[in-house]
């Protein structure tokens, strides 16, 4: 019975091991002494922020914490507490609660999943700390709980995407294949919604769609399966540049062109994208813009006056081709 | 026959080779290998190369179960030679030069070396449990990873370093080169040698293998190490793949896959015996899997599962009392129609017994 038990001593450092990674998270989320309160912004002026990030997964989320450290910075009047929630959410609840008992002025966080969160929002609430949404949102009936959410609109994006392919390409009969985002998450969801009702009504044909879980590594490995399972793929749409990238790879892999013997239509714009976009790799890109921190400011100031403020705040997204590209890339911010 | 059913390599292949057979159903040329820009090219050729990085971990993990431990940390491993290999080429001002990858590639293998002498050490000589000392380097290495590259992927363009993963030799991928020569390698010193025996004295006792002058504490060392290295090499052709170090992805669960790959060929996770062919063949199932989930068009949110239920397949026939069991039944259908239906089955044969028990 060696073998039962060690299976079992298995089972049981695997889940000591995700206890021990919750508890080594969320340390950086500050150490100074509860207190302050709401009154802080009324005491010095100075606004503390409770940031909690999803994680560093891909090239824009690194843009988008960079935007929001550069911006919420002592000269602009913000003392921010930053964490990482290494894309778990129980780091993330955990950082919101001692957000709370720290007492800062606003909590502002990106979800990593949409549900479950109408309990500590709830404590939030009860502490009298005015909660913003950046970039993703939470899926609760209670629209009370959060003051704003600021983000892109994940379907117009698809949209965007399905539109200027139809455009170019319907007609022809192309066939395309789909690299997902991780499955169940707002972004892969919205955009192969508005990816799909774009290009309805064309002789567009969507032959296949896996999850690439939003990385290169598995959009490399799930496009070169789609290249072992198709013969007659013209076109990819990858749900952002990431797996984008590594279908680039793969299809070069196979001897095939990027950008011309197959077209790519991604969504993000980081600079990666960019490049391989002013490169003639990649034919589309729409932007996802994860320049939040001025726009966050922005609202956590109002918030903290007592002004009004919008429930739902679009992100202006633009899209690039290729010449667009090459004129964008020398002063891109990311 | 009975000879080929009873090999413990039959039912890891027979599922290979089931895997294959359903691809070439639903895509007849899937095990078409054409040459294309001088280079083999086909879906044969794919899953070689992504078989290699998790063949090289496995070799490691069989080497490690042989002693009757388990090294959870490949996977941080793999992620610390990724990070510390990208970050030293983004920072050289000259990325394509030859001298600045294959000094990369020497601090990554040197210091996943070390990763595995420490693991080594805590096994050893401080008689940790195998998996305690070695979750302490799964949670902290991914740590270590993002410090390295300052939570950021890393990115870099040198065509030197991207030989490693999409670079072809003799029209095969050097990364399966690497890998199956490496195995070929471990493979030979361990069977030709006493090396092997020694590993399974250890693994089966401990004390006694020491009593009789089998030096268990060096010979446990080392796995760790080996295991370290290979890690550090995985975590190169991982990273060279992509040409990106994510210290969060990279790697992920790969010391499950590994340690799933070791037990689909054949080994038991309470040591002494171990089958290197076995691992070769699990870490062939694990890729081909990947593979025919994009191939058969499975639906991304069905794939966990359909996942599981082949590893069930494959473990469940291979287990030996299951297989008594489906051999006894068998048997019995074999013996019921010569038997009068009024008698009972016989009560006294082993084979019902071991139904019963």
């Amino acid at each position: 019975m060696a073998r039962t038990t060690l299976t079992r001593t298995v089972l049981a450092a695997v889940s000591a091991a995700s206890l021990f990674a919750l508890g080594a998270c969320s340390s950086d989320a500050g150490t100074e002494p509860a207190g302050g309160g709401e009154t802080a912004a009324a005491d010095d002026g100075v606004i503390t922020l409770g940031f909690s990030q999803v994680g560093a997964e891909s090239g824009w989320r690194a843009a988008n914490t960079k935007s929001i450290q550069d911006t919420l910075t002592a000269e602009n009047g913000f003392d921010l507490k930053f964490s990482d929630a290494q894309q778990k959410q129980e780091n993330q609840i955990q950082a919101i609660r001692s957000y709370i008992t720290q007492g800062v002025d606003v909590i502002a966080f990106s979800p990593v999943v949409e549900t479950g969160w109408d309990a500590v929002l709830q404590e939030a609430k009860a502490a009298g700390i005015p909660v913003i949404l950046t970039d993703r949102a939470v899926d609760s009936s209670d629209e009370t709980l959060y003051e704003s959410f600021i983000g892109s609109d994940f379907v117009k994006e698809g949209e965007m995407a399905g539109e200027w392919v139809a455009e170019q390409y319907d007609g022809e009969g192309y066939k395309a294949v789909e690299l997902q985002g991780t499955t169940g998450a707002a972004p892969a969801i919205d955009r192969k919604e508005g990816f799909a009702s774009a290009i309805e009504g064309t002789d567009i044909e969507l032959i296949d769609s896996q999850t690439g879980n939003f990385t290169r590594a598995e959009g490399k490995t799930v496009m070169e399966g789609f290249l072992n399972a198709h013969d007659d793929i013209d076109l990819v749409f990858a749900h952002n540049d990431d797996m984008g990238l590594g279908a680039i790879e793969a299809i070069e892999a196979a001897g095939l062109t990027p950008g011309e013997d197959i077209k790519i239509v991604t969504i993000d714009a980081v600079k990666d994208g960019m490049q391989a976009l002013a490169d003639g790799k990649i034919n589309y890109i729409v932007e996802c813009n994860p320049l939040l921190g001025p726009d966050l400011a922005d609202i956590a100031k109002k918030v903290l006056a007592g002004e009004e403020v919008e429930k739902r705040i679009v992100v202006k997204d633009e899209a690039f081709d290729q010449a667009a590209a090459k004129e964008a890339l020398p002063t891109r911010e990311y | 026959m009975r000879d080929v059913l009873r090999h413990h390599l039959f039912w890891p292949v027979a599922a290979l080779v089931a895997l294959l057979v359903a691809n070439t159903v639903a895509r007849p040329s899937f095990l078409a290998v054409t040459v294309r820009d001088g280079h083999l090219f086909g879906a044969p050729i794919d899953i070689l190369r992504t078989t290699a990085p998790l063949l090289l971990v496995a070799l490691g993990m069989t080497l490690v179960i042989a002693t009757r431990g388990i090294d959870l940390s490949v996977g941080a491993v793999v992620a610390v030679s990724g990070a510390v290999a990208l970050s030293h080429i983004a920072s050289s001002p000259n990325p394509d030069s030859p001298v600045t990858v294959l000094t990369a590639i020497a601090l990554a293998l040197v210091l996943c070396l070390l990763l595995g002498v420490w693991n080594g050490f805590l096994v050893s000589v401080l008689g940790i449990q195998p998996i305690i000392a070695t979750l302490i380097l799964m949670t902290a290495g991914r740590g270590v990873a993002m410090l390295i590259t300052g939570g950021m992927i890393t990115t870099v363009n040198s065509a030197p370093f991207k030989v490693l993963g999409s670079g072809f030799w003799l029209g095969l991928p050097v990364a399966a080169v690497i890998a199956f020569g490496v195995f070929a390698v471990v493979a030979f010193v361990v069977r030709r040698t006493a090396l092997g025996m020694l590993l399974e004295a250890t693994g089966i006792n401990p004390a006694a293998s020491r009593l009789s002058g089998v030096r268990s504490r060096t010979l446990t060392w080392t796995v760790y190490t080996a295991s370290g290295l290979f890690a550090g090499l995985a975590g190169l052709l991982i990273s060279a793949d992509t040409m990106a170090a994510d210290a969060n992805n990279a790697g992920l669960f790969i010391e499950l896959d590994a340690i799933l790959a070791v037990v689909i060929g054949g080994t038991a996770l309470s040591g002494g015996k171990f089958n290197l062919s076995g691992t070769l063949v699990g870490a062939l199932v694990i890729a081909t899997l990947e593979r025919t989930v994009t191939v058969l068009g499975i639906s991304p949110l069905v794939t966990p599962l359909f996942m599981a239920l082949v590893v069930i397949a494959v473990t469940l026939l291979q287990s030996p009392r299951m297989r008594e069991r489906l051999t006894a039944a068998r048997r019995r259908q074999v013996m019921a129609p010569a038997e009068p239906p009024s008698t009972a089955r016989p009560d006294s044969t082993p084979d019902s017994t071991e139904v019963k028990a």
